[in-house]
This record gives C-alpha cells, structure tokens and sequence, in this order.
C-alpha cells in the first residue's frame, strides 16, 4: 500500500508542475498589473516596484525564478498585501479554513448521512418526502441566501449568536457559518445515501445477512451501509477539497479570516503570487482527497485491490 | 539586546496598562471597507488606509474631529512672504510610542524616504510642490536635494516650488505622515509589523490579520493621550457592505464608512439619523473621449450632458447618498467660491431635452441615423444602473448605447492605455480641499488623469498661472475661469458628487461627518 500511495504522489509531480505552468502564463494574460492604479505611477517609481517583485525580466526568467522558490516552499512575496509574504497569508488562513471545512464536513457527514439511511428504510413514506424536501431545498438555496437570514434571525433579531468575525475560533462564532457551509452538503450527503441504501438494502448480501437472523443494526449499519457508503465517499473527496480551501461567499458575509477571499481577492487584484499560491494549494488538496478516496475505497469495498 | 529589552518591557507595561483596565477597557469597532494593501504610509493610496495611518502616526498637521487642519507633531508654522518657504516648529512634548521624542530630522527622514525612487511610493507626486522633489522622486537629483532640512531638533523648514496655498492641506494626507527612522533602519519593510512598529499618534499597531481587523491600543506616549477616550480600536474590512449593516445592527460595529444602497429604503426608516449622508470631496463622472469619432464635436458632448437627469440618477439610481452636479469641483471646497456651473444648470429639465434634440437634430442625428455611443464601465451593480439610466435618457435624442464592462483593474489599465472608448466611467476623491487637485486632471501633461485627452493650451496657462499666484482670491478667479473652460469643453461630464454614507451608532460621539469624510479616532467616545 505504500508503494501504491508512494507512486500516487509520484504520478501528481507532472500533474501539479502544468498546472503551475498553465495558470503562470494564463494569468499574465490579463489586462492591467498589480500596480495600476487609479493615479499612475511615475515612471521611474514604477521601473523600481518591477525591479523589486522581478516583473522587469522576461516572462520566461520569471517563470523559472517562480518555479524555483516555489520547489524550496516559497510562495514569494504578495504583491497587493504588501506586509506580508503568501507563506505567511496562508499559514495564518488556511488552519482557519480547513477547521471550518472540516467541521461542516463531520456535520454533513453524520446529519446527511442519518437523514439519507432514515428516508431509505422509510422509502415512500411521509419521512422520506419530507428528508428529499428538505434535501431539494438544501441544495437550491443558494448560501449567499442562507447566511444574511441566519444572522438576521440569530444575530440581529435575536441576538444569540454573533453576526460576523472569527473571534479567535470561538465556538459562538463558529455555528453558523459551519451550518451554513454544511448545509448543502447535507442535501447532497442525504440523496446519495438514500439512494445507494436502497439499492444495497435490496441486495443479495443484506437479504442473506437478514435471513442469518441478524440484528437490524447489524444489517443496516455494517453491512448495508458499508456498502451504500461508496458513492458518498467518492463525492466527498473533490467536495472536502473544495470545503477545505475555504468559501469566498462565507468568508466575506461572517468577515472570516480564511483563505477562500484570496482566491477572488488575488484576481481581482492581479495579485499574481497569491493567485498562483491559491492554485497550488487547491492542486495539492485535489490531488490528496482523491488518493484517500482511493484508499477509503479499498478499505470499505473488498473487490478494489491496489493492483 | 538592551534595546529589546526595553522593548519588550514596554509591550509588557503597554499589556499590562490594557488589561489591568479589562474590565472597563472601551473597545472601538469600526467598519472600514476593505484591508490596508500596507500599513507603510509611504507605500498607501487608499482612502481607507488613511483612516487607520492617521489613527496610528501624527504628520506635522492633523484633522480635527470636524476634518479641519489642526497643529501635529508641529505646534505652530510661519510662512514667508513670497510663500515658498515654510517653518515649523516642532511640539515639545510629541513623542514616539517608545518614548522617543519625535524631531525634525524624522520628518526630514521621511520625507526622503517617500520620494526615494528606491522605495515605490505610489503617491509621492501628491508632495510635488516641494522644492526639487519631482526631480529626486524621478531619480535626477540626491535625496539630500530635496527641499526640506531640519534647522536644528525643533525647527524644520520646508521650501517650495511654487507657492502653493493648499500646502498645509496636503500636509495632512497619509503620505506625509512620518516614519520611526530607527526602526526603518533596523527592520527594512519589515518595520510595519506588530512587534516591530513604533508610531506617533493617538495609538498605535497590536495586530493586522488580513480579512479579520487591524488592531490598534491607545499610545500612553501620544502628547493629547489624557483626551483620547478609547483604549483600542478594531478596523474591519467591510467589503460585503450588507454583513456590515447587519453587524451593525447587532451592535458589533458602532460605526460604518459604507451601506448597501439597494437597501437605502429600509436603512432610512430603520436606523433614522444613525445614517449619516453628507456632501464629500469627490466627483462621480463620465470622460468624454475627445479623439473618438462620436464625442469630438463641443456641441454635441454639451447636448448629451444636457439631456440627463442627474436629480433622478443621484435621488433614484443612488437613493440619495449622491448629490447631482453641475459642475466638476464640488462646492464649499477650500480657496475657492462658488464653482463654475453648467450654463444651462437652472433650465427645466424639458427645455433642456428640448434644446438637446434640437442640436443633435442640426448634426443630422436621429432615429434612422441615430449617434452610436458605448459607455466603459467598471463592473458594479450601481455603475450599470447609472449607465441604464443615462442611456434610457439619451434614447429620445437619437443616441444609441452600447455598455461594455470590465472589472476595476482592466477598467481603468484601458483607459491609461490610451484605448479607443467614446464615453468612460470614472470618479475622483480629492486628496486636498483645494479646487487645483480637481482641474489639475484634464491638464494636457497629465497623461494618468486625462482620460479625455483633451488639449487646450489656454486652460494649461490659466493653471499655471494660477500656481504662481499667491493672492488666495485672485487664484481662486483664475481656477474659476479655468473651470468655466472645463464646462464649456467637456472633457468630463460631471454627473454627481459623491456623498459619505456612515452609519454611526447612538452610543458613538465626536464622530463628525465633514466634506473630507475623516474621522480621527483618537476624538470618539463611546458610552456603555
């Protein structure tokens, strides 16, 4: 298994290094440079500022001079948020992505999950309709939605939960931008599992187990669900990486430290640094989940082998 | 070593001070639309930044609560009868927040420093009336050229250019605010950072996390530290302008430097006068490309300005936080009168349609050979609805729009560029209360402003004499004559001046709205 993980990483060097040529070049397309401004620069200040962050190489130096503090793990200086360097930008804001990420993903996991092996052993019935109602609905409203009425409710008019800000961590502050972020993923997390319960609830090895005598929990949870669980488990990897590296839209409206508003702050302000970090770290993240789904994979459902 | 222990005993004393107070300590959280790029002044262009560098350092002048020019770091200042030499003299009791006083050579320091081409400052030609400062900040001459010099510890002389009467106003932008020499030298740009600062003014940096708040503790050293109220401040970067009046609304924010407009409405009747609008120095127009094939005729720009309805775009389109203008330079602005208006400025707004279907009638324009226009505008929802509007108000006149939009970056980098466009969206916040810093944009040198690329050699003499001329109300007659030319030729449509919208909590006093739209925080209380 080591060997395979092993040659996995391996195979993502050539996947990450064009994806890091891909968007250097693409990027450089865009109009304008991170130091246009409204009033324009003297010429000679300007000569200075491209001597300091290397824009007055060539492309191709600039390129090669990137790929070589990024392979010894620097990131290079931002070039809007000039005070700090990507390295630090991240090291302060991803920690506080991924501890958001990960709790709307145990959330989803453990809510969407009871509520899509609920509907499939009611199928048909008013439990079912009502969890694929709510599912529908989960997934339709969008979050830029979800979240100004959360606070108005419970920040504004009830005043039980902070509106906005990270406040170091605070659990206060933490409930409803997890629930916001959860909250599709608990739609999506509910239909797959209904879905694949029901198919697995009607196959032969849970109709076996049952005719063992076995007890509805065993059936049910290891060895209907282990099964129905695949399907989840594949969806889940690309929607961690992505719950992961943060959300401009939860960022922004809770006022969040995290690293989802780079992303669009970046671009916006031909950032280059930054948006070349971004892209790197969404990469990395991509590449990571999809191995351990494969490994989860091989764990959950004995007919994968690593061969 | 010695020195970072003394350091670090005063971070532990300034801790200390703060939270043996905990208990009462008066914490202000103010909303401020977005990050700081930097907290190095040198390096800052935004308004926004100005906020929180002149909360953290004290130029040689500073802004009162009302947003007029009060004594700095320099209690009093002469200058000479020719006007183009100015001499401070330094407070004695100014200091620096590790006890440093703070003297004439920082000033001299810093001023150097700004316009050292080596340390890309992005507004140093903001100081460009001082004496040889052009030619330092282009690199043609020493920094030891530049036109300022400490006479001794107390008393720095400033020489100028040019009389220059709105001087002392610029004093007060961010870009002359001084740096800590020592800690420049010692830490590089790394001078900015919480442990490393040291600072001049009411209070100064306990931390800067990008996209949660910029932190800053009142400063025991400042010299009025006896009248600041506050012992902390909390800048937010409100970008998301509706979370901030929601935040507000749940008392998180006691004030706010913005409000989501499509919510003007509900804000009104909700908050009452803890909304706050009032006239600010700026200019929300239209650059009429005088090179483009659809704009050069005078006659039809000044139909096309006619024909809009700028009461309906100010009042509807931005639900009143917008004032309609009539001319370029906003009103009740400094070293000036009243500003040059459009002739036809008291005219109904019918005989004005009127007269604008007349012109574009008389230059074989109308519905079967209507005018073809495209408006540039950067990507917002109130630009598109103010382009809409205009557009649906040039339509009976035979004009046919086309919108093109970009975002701000691509916007204006096109407009630089000299790229082809007809009519262009653009807007300016005045740095100084002086009418120079609005017309100076439409100079034909002016190659960053001049979207226009209008050239009148007469309008660029009027402005310089103007900047020879040291009598206040004869340079004002000039600069009016100057604008009566900018009306007349249209190389921008003013369309509206721009008006502050805060949203200031009841608890919240010595929060004064002014035209300049400054706030020191070093002159609001709070009550519990």
């Amino acid at each position: 298994m080591l060997r395979y993980v092993l040659s996995r990483l391996l195979s993502a060097i050539p996947t990450l290094f064009l994806i890091i040529t891909i968007s250097f070049f693409l990027m450089r397309v865009a109009p304008g440079g991170p130091f246009d401004l409204e009033r324009p620069l003297e010429a000679k200040v300007m000569e200075n500022l491209n001597k300091i962050y290397n824009l007055d190489k060539s492309l191709w130096e600039q390129y090669l001079i990137y790929l070589k503090s990024v392979l010894s793990g620097d990131f290079g200086p931002s070039f809007f948020f000039r005070d700090f360097s990507i390295n630090e930008l991240f090291a302060q804001s991803l920690p506080i992505s991924m501890q958001l990420g990960l709790s709307a993903l145990a959330l989803a996991l453990a809510v969407g999950g009871f509520l899509g092996v609920v509907a499939a052993l009611r199928q048909n019935k008013g439990v079912d309709y009502s969890v694929m109602a709510v599912a529908t609905l989960g997934v339709t409203i969008p979050n830029f939605v979800v979240a100004p009425i959360l606070t108005l409710i419970m920040g504004v008019h009830y005043g039980w939960l902070p509106v906005g800000g990270w406040g170091g961590g605070a659990f206060v502050n933490m409930v409803l931008p997890v629930v916001t972020l959860a909250l599709p993923q608990v739609a999506v997390v509910a239909r797959l599992t209904r879905g694949s319960m029901i198919e697995a609830l009607r196959s032969n090895h849970v109709r076996t187990a049952r005719a063992y005598g076995l007890s509805g929990y065993t059936v049910v949870v290891v060895h209907a669900l282990r099964g129905a669980i695949l399907p989840v488990v594949s969806y889940l990897g690309p929607a961690a990486a992505a719950l992961l590296t943060g959300s401009v839209v939860i960022e922004t409206i809770f006022g969040i430290p995290g690293i989802g508003r780079y992303f669009v702050q970046g671009a916006l302000n031909r950032d280059y640094t930054l948006v070349m970090g971004t892209v790197v770290v969404v990469a990395c993240f991509v590449i990571i989940f999809n191995l351990i789904v494969d490994l989860l994979y091989a764990m959950l459902d004995p007919r994968v082998r690593f061969d | 070593m010695i020195k970072s222990i003394r350091m670090s005993a005063l971070a532990a004393a300034l801790v200390a001070a703060t939270s043996l107070s905990a208990a009462a300590e008066t914490v202000y959280n103010r909303g401020n639309s977005a990050d700081p790029e930097t907290l190095d002044q040198h390096k800052t262009s935004t308004t926004y930044e100005a906020h929180i560098l002149r909360d953290l350092y004290e130029g040689l002048v500073a802004y009162s609560a009302k947003g007029e020019i009060i004594p700095g770091a320099a209690e009093s200042w002469t200058v000479s009868d020719d006007g183009l030499t100015y001499t401070f003299k330094m407070r004695d009791d100014a200091k620096w927040s590790n006890g440093d006083p703070v003297l004439a050579g920082d000033f001299v320091y810093s001023l150097r420093r700004i316009m050292n081409p080596m340390t890309g400052a992005k507004y140093a030609n903001v100081l460009y009336p001082i004496l040889n400062s052009e030619a330092v900040n282009k690199g043609e001459l020493e920094l030891e050229d530049l036109g300022v010099k400490a006479l001794d510890d107390k008393t720095l002389e400033i020489k100028l250019n040019a009389p220059t009467p709105y001087f002392i106003q610029l004093l007060a932008h961010q870009s002359g605010l001084p740096v800590h020499p020592a800690s420049v030298e010692k830490y590089g740009s790394d001078f900015v950072k919480p442990e490393n600062i040291v600072t001049n003014g009411a209070f100064v940096l306990a931390s800067f996390i990008p996209n949660d708040a910029v932190t800053a503790i009142k400063n025991p050293y400042f010299h009025d530290a006896d009248n600041v109220a506050l012992d902390k401040v909390k800048f937010y970067p409100t970008e998301d302008r509706g979370a901030a009046l929601r935040r507000f609304q749940a008392g998180e924010l006691n004030t706010n430097n913005d409000a989501p407009l499509e919510q003007i409405d509900f804000i009104r009747s909700e908050l009452g006068d803890q909304f706050k609008v009032s006239p600010y120095l700026g200019n929300y127009y239209y650059a009429l490309n005088h090179e483009s094939e659809a704009m050069k005729d005078p006659e039809v720009r000044q139909a096309l300005s006619m024909a809009i309805d700028r009461e309906f775009l100010a009042e509807d389109i931005w639900g009143g936080t917008m004032v309609a203008a009539y001319s370029l330079v906003p009103p009740g602005i400094d070293n000036y009168g009243e500003p040059a208006y459009a002739e036809w400025k008291d005219m109904d707004l019918l005989d004005r349609e009127e007269k604008a279907l007349e012109i574009l009638e008389s230059k074989g324009y109308n519905e079967s050979n209507p005018l073809k226009v495209e408006i540039r505008y950067n990507t917002s929802e109130n630009h598109k609805n103010t382009a809409v509007a205009i557009a649906d108000m040039w339509k009976p006149l035979g004009v046919e729009v086309s919108m093109l939009n970009t975002d701000t970056k691509t916007h204006y980098a096109h407009l630089r560029d000299r790229g082809d466009f007809d009519v262009a969206r653009a807007g300016w916040i005045g740095d100084y209360s002086d009418p120079q810093n609005f017309l100076f944009m439409t100079e034909s040198d002016n190659d960053g402003f001049n979207y226009a690329r209008y050239e009148n050699p007469e309008y660029d003499a009027l402005m310089d004499e103007a900047a020879e001329t040291i009598d206040l109300e004869k340079r004002a007659a000039i600069l009016k004559k100057v604008e009566t030319i900018f009306m007349r030729d249209l190389p921008f449509m003013p369309l509206m001046y721009y008006g502050s919208k805060n949203l200031v909590s009841d608890k919240v006093s010595g929060f004064e709205t002014n035209l300049l739209d400054v706030h020191p925080s070093r002159f609001v209380k709070i009550s519990k």
